[in-house]
């Protein structure tokens, strides 16, 4: 069972977390192409090797954040806090 | 029949404490400190079991968790046991046993058929035959018959009796193994004020030294420093001592999961204790002194009972104080055989020949030289080629590996060596590499990213003074793993030595006996020859041998057997061991009894059960109560000789009558407060939210980022920042945290708080023509249709029988009646469901349950999640396209414009009547023509369904491709699964009051 | 092909079994082939041995970067049914299990279809309706399915704990009887055997690491054995397509994540049927050398690890004992996990990807071993014709963007949600 570090909490056992998937993932402006969309919906890099991903801290803080972790080894390589927004792809 | 094998003296058991047990029906004794394996070799019980595919005679093989032969089935009512493995059974009092997969007696097995017809049936037999008469019908038949000839023990046929249960632990220092090896890196790390537990799978600290003298330490026997070491630790707070607890699995993140065996020694385990512990040790480091296990060697008829691991039979000898028999034969490639044939000698078995695969001039370590002084018989560069034997080894024939006559010697003890392999299963499983050392044959840990030290025999330190440097050395360096200071130098561990016990390489003896098998793996009955099939037709992977072959996949998982199984690969292709590979060493190590796993989540407790404010008012007055998700909510009320059908249909009849009331607890709540509310529910609900006002509630429809309806419900504006939304019960979890994420990941400069109440409001609907005529005797506010309109909010007291409390209460009609959701703090849901049933006594008012509140529901074409919205509809198949606000953007609504979302065929919600009064079939499926032959084209499917009281029909709620324009037109539901069919007419879905003049009256 | 039948094996008793011939070659790559198929699963070798005999193309390499059928092939719980509700995941598996009905014998190699039914058990009254919308989609289209009382269940699977105060109690079941188990390695080692008969170079231990493209059409690979010239190329390596996909520059609505089995040690015959169960997750079976195989849901993150975590066995061990509570003293003895290409509507992709040449079979979520020999076969006639066979053409890649996904479950673009 992975230990993963909630940047609030400190490191806690994974059954107190939901994942949430790619992190990289950047909602398109509501008026982009629907083609922009449906890579955003469906389309994923699903890496093998280092993953930015999103968890959910549902039984602890509640808190969303970032982890990138080795999909190959499910070593957790470093977690964080969710930045600033980014602005929408123009 | 009273241990006449059993030694005057010796042996770690207590002779002042005799225990009865029974064996196949026949009654022994043996001493408490007994396995069940000893205790039955201390009676001279050898023959204890049949093997898996031949059903030949099986002996005890081992002393310890890899035994592969001596599987039973403990007999013991409800706690019965399959494939027990005798040699780590603690004997009890009054245990009863008996052999397994044999018929009548383990003596004359009808099975043993098999081994006579053993020349058609040898590895993967079964991928060649059994294909005619050509239909699965007869393959059919066919596994009938093997499955009942395979499979092991006997399952029990009642629920365990027994309970589980859970501990998590965390440490520093995470010892496996309680060898001295173990030990030591146990005090190291102790020393070093790390919190230390040390698991041992055996009951006793101390490894193979328990009960077995071998060595000294410090010029004292090796037993005291086991003794004073234990004593030492046991003193320790921060050290927690682990015996009969078996490491199982390492898992991602150091956690390590291991299994402690409370009762299973007792004679009548008492109720209180769990019958076995699952311990998840989240540690910082691990030290793996997991020691080593010995293997055979293959020769024909090596599975003959009285055949033993050398070092089993040392262990009977010296630990129970058995004498195996009379006289044995030692079968070697390396010296530490030679103490098993001088522990033989001294307990009086005569040693009729050390079998020595080696060189005379490899014979001169000490162990050889002590052996050749006592006068044994050493046949140096010499082999078994064949036992001989029934029920138990008589003789054996010894060739010389140059070549040359077999001469026979006698022996009902046969004691074999062939090398020792590292127990390096949780290393593997902790991503670590292994290294092959071609001198010693084995396999040795080498690197792993986590932080696990091997130590000891593992780590190929088989001296016991290496063995405690070792763990020494490996104590210190985890607690510096660990992050903890260290004191003084940490000890540099012992160098390896090359070759510590002289092994020579050496798997298998050709045989010239065509029948005659050599056993590879003997509990799945694998052969060299097997491997030798399996290599020629190509299964050449050391995957596919195993697979093909069936070896190591036994309970015991091929501890003895796998290295033995790769090499003769290797030597088959020609290749090294490393260049064959190895197969993985899947978890658990030892197989853990499934109860353990989900420790008391069982029975009621398999999930955790939601009940509302309500639930006991629901049970007292005679609900059937059915699941919704992990909820308990009431179906019907029926009254005595009622069915639930004619209650349900009782009580929605009485909603459109008079009034009724539903518990609607279970819809997710949960409060939204800040300024941006309304822009958050702009962007979540494809509707328009930024006009509604204060005391006013909106239904909306939210969607999925790809567009398809995910949920509906309505929110509240209590006050100018203050909202309450409502969700359907399946997704309240899934809204609350989707909601997070968008706070707090795609839109955080939101000004909004949200946090879920499900848990903390009751809430009842309350519905019908007199359902103000009900309310109003019950809240301090005008509930008039002027003051109160549909779908007003306000916040109240409501009278309860002794005062007052605080609810809030909403003008919203699910049922398509006059109707309000009155929400009250969950802990007042009973006594508020009470006085709504008291003030509306004299209104005729009932409770009703979920089935009824389906049937309002369809009579009024409100769709459902799960039903109407199956996760394929959009808001414009279930009739709600004009609620897609055109201005503004919302989440799902950019993909909505896809070609296929916008097909005319298109499947849509329609409502069916069924014609003259049949009954609408469950789970239907809406056809052209009934009697088409398949495939018959699906027009829709009903997706709800009920015989509606208040329009005295069956009707139903269906997805219907291009519905919208088929109004009017005659269809079939039809049920293939019920032989039924009904001719249904397709209109629209809502059947009661499409002006809505009942909600808003 | 040297046949197999109870007759060579009593005649090569005769002969100590000395003279069996290998199953399949060992060759090495040739420069060139028609098509290279990349995994040496059951998919791969099933398109290969499809492309051989329907369609007369020989000169096809599989090339497997490790041994055969070592992938999901050798990793799932052998279940193989076609009880789907949607009608084209109810077509094209059912002509899987149609073809499985027959594999043993069109491939000489008993792959031990064993039809002892699959049975879903549902435990109130909304799964009864849904579970029979489904067995009367099933039945439309053509496929067996039949509805069993919680009476009827209770007699066929003593085991099972009928009683109405179940934590889920079970209120009937949708059995399709043809649905069963097969010998899961068998399916490898059978196509393997027969393609390689029929002239397919299976080419073990290479591994494919880069895709040549030269005017928007593929024209070879590169490998671990050297590069292989090839106009075609079908990819058929689920839990992995992400990966070689993005070799030819595609990216696919795919995730992978890591599903894991288990069994017991092996018990005399306890359980008959297949049984699972949606509301505890859980799905089990008892195998013919007497393991209970069990499984249950996704451990929900991204993993190409192969391994899975104790929570998720706690979970599956629960379903099993909340539903057979008398297994609770049998011992677990394995446990695995396997690598799932999870796509964004739970079905399959299969057909053409956006270059010329290349083809997928693939995103199988769960249901890959089932769809073995049907997913050989539309992915074999794809490639040999260049267009899709009507059971695969709804499997596209391009349904994402055109909203036509085949949602079973309706669980969204949500691809551990499936």
């Amino acid at each position: 069972m992975m230990l993963i570090p909630c940047p609030y909490c400190g490191p806690r056992n994974q059954i107190e977390f939901t994942y949430g998937g790619d992190a990289t993932l950047r909602r398109p402006a509501p008026d982009a192409p629907e083609s922009a969309w449906v890579d955003y919906v469906y389309l994923r890099d699903n890496p093998c090797g280092p993953h930015d991903e999103l968890w959910y801290h549902g039984a602890g803080c509640r808190s969303w954040f970032k982890v990138r972790r080795d999909t190959r080894t499910h070593q957790i390589l470093e977690s964080a806090t969710i930045d600033p927004p980014q602005p929408a792809d123009p | 029949m009273t241990q006449s094998w059993r030694l005057p003296e010796g042996g770690a058991i207590d002779r002042s404490r005799p225990l009865a047990f029974d064996y196949d029906g026949t009654r022994y004794e043996g001493y408490a400190g007994d396995t069940l394996a000893s205790a039955l070799l201390a009676n001279g019980v050898h023959l204890v079991a049949r093997s898996f595919k031949y059903h030949r005679p099986r002996g005890i093989h081992s002393a310890g968790a890899e035994e592969p032969n001596a599987l039973v089935q403990l007999a013991r009512a409800a706690r019965t046991e399959p494939n027990t493995r005798a040699t780590v059974q603690e004997l009890y009092d009054g245990i009863v046993a008996g052999s397994q997969n044999c018929w009548p007696s383990v003596r004359f097995d009808a099975g043993a058929i098999a081994d006579a017809m053993s020349p058609i049936l040898p590895a993967g037999f079964y991928y060649k035959t059994f294909m005619w008469p050509p239909t699965p019908k007869w393959w059919l038949k066919y596994e009938r018959a093997i499955r009942r000839a395979a499979g092991m023990g006997r399952a029990p046929g009642v629920p365990d009796p027994d309970h589980y249960e859970h501990q998590y632990a965390h440490c520093d220092v995470l010892v496996i193994g309680g060898g001295p090896a173990g030990l030591a890196a146990a005090r190291a790390a102790a020393n070093a004020g790390a919190r230390v537990i040390v698991c041992q799978q055996s009951p006793h600290f101390g490894g193979h030294l328990f009960g077995i003298d071998v060595g000294s330490i410090d010029d004292r026997p090796a037993a005291d420093w086991v003794d004073g070491t234990i004593a030492e630790l046991t003193e320790r707070a921060d050290v927690t001592l682990l015996s009969r607890t078996t490491a199982f699995g390492y898992y991602d993140d150091n956690l390590v999961g291991a299994i402690e065996r409370l009762t299973d020694h007792l004679p009548s385990p008492p109720a209180h204790l769990p019958r076995q512990r699952m311990w998840m040790i989240r540690a910082k480091a691990v030290v793996l002194a997991s020691g080593a296990i010995e293997r055979g060697i293959a020769y024909a008829n090596n599975d003959l009972p009285g055949t033993l691991l050398a070092g089993a039979a040392l262990t009977y000898v010296k630990r129970y104080g058995v004498r195996l028999g009379t006289q044995a034969v030692v079968f070697a490639n390396n010296d530490g055989a030679y103490g098993a044939a001088l522990g033989l000698h001294e307990a009086g078995v005569r040693i009729s020949a050390i079998v020595d695969v080696r060189q005379e001039s490899q014979l001169g370590g000490a162990l050889p030289a002590r052996a050749r002084a006592t006068g044994l018989v050493l046949l140096p560069a010499s082999v078994i080629a064949r036992a001989r034997g029934r029920l138990r080894v008589s003789s054996v024939d010894v060739v010389p590996r140059a070549g040359g006559a077999a001469k026979s010697f006698d022996c009902d003890v046969t004691a074999v060596s062939g090398g020792y392999s590292p127990a390096v299963h949780l290393f593997s499983q902790a991503r670590g590499s292994l290294k092959y050392d071609p001198m010693t044959a084995s396999f040795f840990p080498d690197a792993s990213p986590w932080p696990i030290i091997p130590a000891g025999a593992v780590n190929g330190h088989f001296s016991l003074a290496e063995a405690i440097a070792d763990g020494e050395a490996a104590g210190a360096a985890a607690v510096e793993r660990a992050g903890l200071h260290i004191t003084g130098s940490t000890p540099a561990p012992p160098t390896r030595r090359a070759n510590p016990v002289a092994v020579e390489p050496f798997w298998a003896v050709a045989s010239h006996h065509r029948r005659a098998k050599s056993f590879v793996d003997l509990q799945n009955d694998v052969t060299v020859a097997d491997i030798a099939l399996a290599t020629r037709e190509g299964y050449q992977a050391a995957e596919h041998l195993k697979r093909y072959t069936t070896l190591g996949m036994g309970t015991d998982q091929g501890k003895t057997s796998n290295v033995i199984g790769l090499a003769l690969l290797g030597e088959q292709l020609g290749l090294s061991i490393p260049e064959v590979g190895t197969t993985t060493f899947r978890p658990p190590y030892t197989p853990v009894t499934l109860g353990a796993f989900p420790g008391h989540a069982q029975g009621p407790h398999v999930e955790p059960t939601r009940y509302t404010g309500m639930h006991a008012w629901h049970e007292e007055h005679g609900a059937r109560l059915v699941n919704a998700g992990l909820w308990k909510r009431p179906h019907s009320y029926p009254r005595p000789g009622e069915s639930e059908d004619a209650a349900a249909n009782r009580e929605a009849h009485n909603v459109r009558e008079n009034v009724g009331i539903v518990d609607v607890s279970t819809l997710g709540k949960i409060e939204l407060q800040g300024r941006d509310v309304p822009a958050l529910l702009d962007r979540i609900y494809i509707n328009r939210w930024d006009t509604l006002q204060i005391g006013r509630c909106r239904y909306g429809v939210m969607l999925r980022e790809d567009g398809i309806v995910r949920d509906d419900g309505t929110t509240s504006r209590l006050d100018a920042t203050h909202y309450l939304m409502t969700t359907t019960t399946a997704n309240a979890v899934s809204i609350m945290q989707h909601i997070d994420r968008l706070l707090q990941i795609d839109w955080p400069e939101l000004d909004v708080y949200a946090t879920s109440v499900t848990e903390q409001w009751a809430a009842a609907a309350l519905s019908g023509p007199k359902a103000r005529k009900v309310l109003a005797q019950l809240v301090d506010i005008d509930v008039s249709n002027e003051a109160f309109p549909f779908l007003a909010v306000a916040a109240c007291r409501a009278r309860i029988a002794n005062g007052d409390i605080s609810a809030r209460v909403f003008r919203i009609s699910y049922s398509g009646e006059l109707a309000y959701e009155i929400h009250v703090p969950s802990s007042q849901g009973r006594v508020v469901w009470e006085a709504v049933l008291d003030a509306g006594q004299a209104f005729g008012i009932m409770p009703y349950g979920t089935e009824a509140m389906n049937t309002l529901r369809v009579e009024k074409g409100h769709v459902v999640i799960g039903s109407e919205i199956d996760g394929r509809t959009t808001a414009a198949d279930i009739g709600m396209e004009k609620l897609v606000n055109p201005t503004k953007w919302c989440i799902g609504k950019p993909l909505l414009t896809r070609p296929a979302l916008n097909a005319p065929d298109r499947w849509q919600l329609v409502g069916l009547t069924a014609q003259r009064g049949a009954p609408m079939p469950r789970g239907a499926k809406l056809v052209a023509d009934p009697d088409r032959a398949t495939p018959n084209p699906t027009l829709g499917h009903v997706t709800s369904w009920c015989f509606s009281p208040n329009l005295d029909a069956w009707i139903a709620l269906a997805l219907l491709s291009g519905g919208r324009s088929r109004y009017g037109e005659t269809l079939w539901a039809v049920s293939p699964l019920a032989d039924a069919k009904v001719r249904v007419k397709v209109g629209p879905s809502c059947f009661i009051d499409p002006s809505g003049e009942r909600l808003r009256g | 092909m040297k046949r197999y039948s109870i007759f060579s094996l009593v005649g090569n008793a005769l002969s100590g079994h000395q003279n069996w011939p290998l199953a399949w070659r060992n060759p090495s790559p040739k420069k060139q082939y028609d098509v290279v198929i990349i995994g040496g699963g059951g998919h791969g070798l099933a398109t290969a041995y499809y492309l051989a005999k329907e369609h007369g193309l020989r000169n096809v390499a599989v090339l497997e970067k490790g041994w055969l059928g070592g992938g999901n092939t050798g990793r799932n719980t052998t279940i193989v049914r076609s009880n789907y509700h949607l009608d084209p995941n109810a077509h094209f598996y059912d002509l899987s299990l149609k073809l499985w009905e027959r594999l043993s014998q069109a491939l000489n190699f008993n792959v031990m279809y064993s039809a002892r039914g699959v049975l879903n058990l549902v435990h109130t009254p909304a799964e009864i309706d849904a579970a029979m919308r489904r067995g009367n989609a099933m039945r439309l289209n053509g496929i067996d399915a039949q509805f069993l009382s919680r009476e009827e269940i209770a007699t066929r699977i003593p085991n099972l704990d009928c009683s109405p105060n179940a934590r889920f109690p079970i209120v009937g079941g949708l059995l399709q009887p043809r649905g069963g188990t097969v010998r899961h390695d068998a399916v490898a080692w059978g196509y393997a055997r027969a393609a390689d008969s029929l002239g397919v170079d299976i080419i073990q231990r290479c591994e494919v690491t880069g895709i040549r493209i030269e005017r928007k059409a593929v024209s070879g690979v590169q490998t671990t054995l050297g590069d292989i010239g090839t106009s075609k190329i079908g990819i058929a390596v689920a839990g992995h397509s992400s990966q070689v996909a993005a070799m030819a520059g595609v990216k696919l609505p795919i995730e992978s994540h890591v599903l894991q089995a288990m069994v017991s040690e092996p018990v005399k015959p306890v359980l008959d049927t297949v049984v699972t169960s949606g509301a505890v997750h859980f799905y089990i079976s008892q195998s013919d050398k007497g393991e209970l195989v069990m499984g249950g849901d996704l451990d929900f993150y991204n993993s190409y690890a192969q391994r899975g975590n104790l929570p998720m066995i706690e979970n599956v061990v629960s379903g099993c004992l909340a539903l057979f509570p008398s297994f609770g003293r049998l011992r677990l003895m394995r446990t695995w996990g396997g690598i799932m290409d999870m796509t964004m509507d739970g079905s399959p992709i299969i057909g053409k990807l956006p270059v010329s040449g290349l083809y997928m079979t693939g995103g199988w979520c769960y249901g890959g071993f089932k769809a073995t020999p049907a997913s050989g076969y539309v992915h074999a006639w794809t490639i040999a014709r260049d267009e899709p066979h009507p059971l695969n053409a709804a499997f596209t890649l391009e349904r994402f963007g055109e909203g036509r996904t085949i949602d079973e479950k309706g669980a969204g673009p949500y691809p551990w949600a499936h």
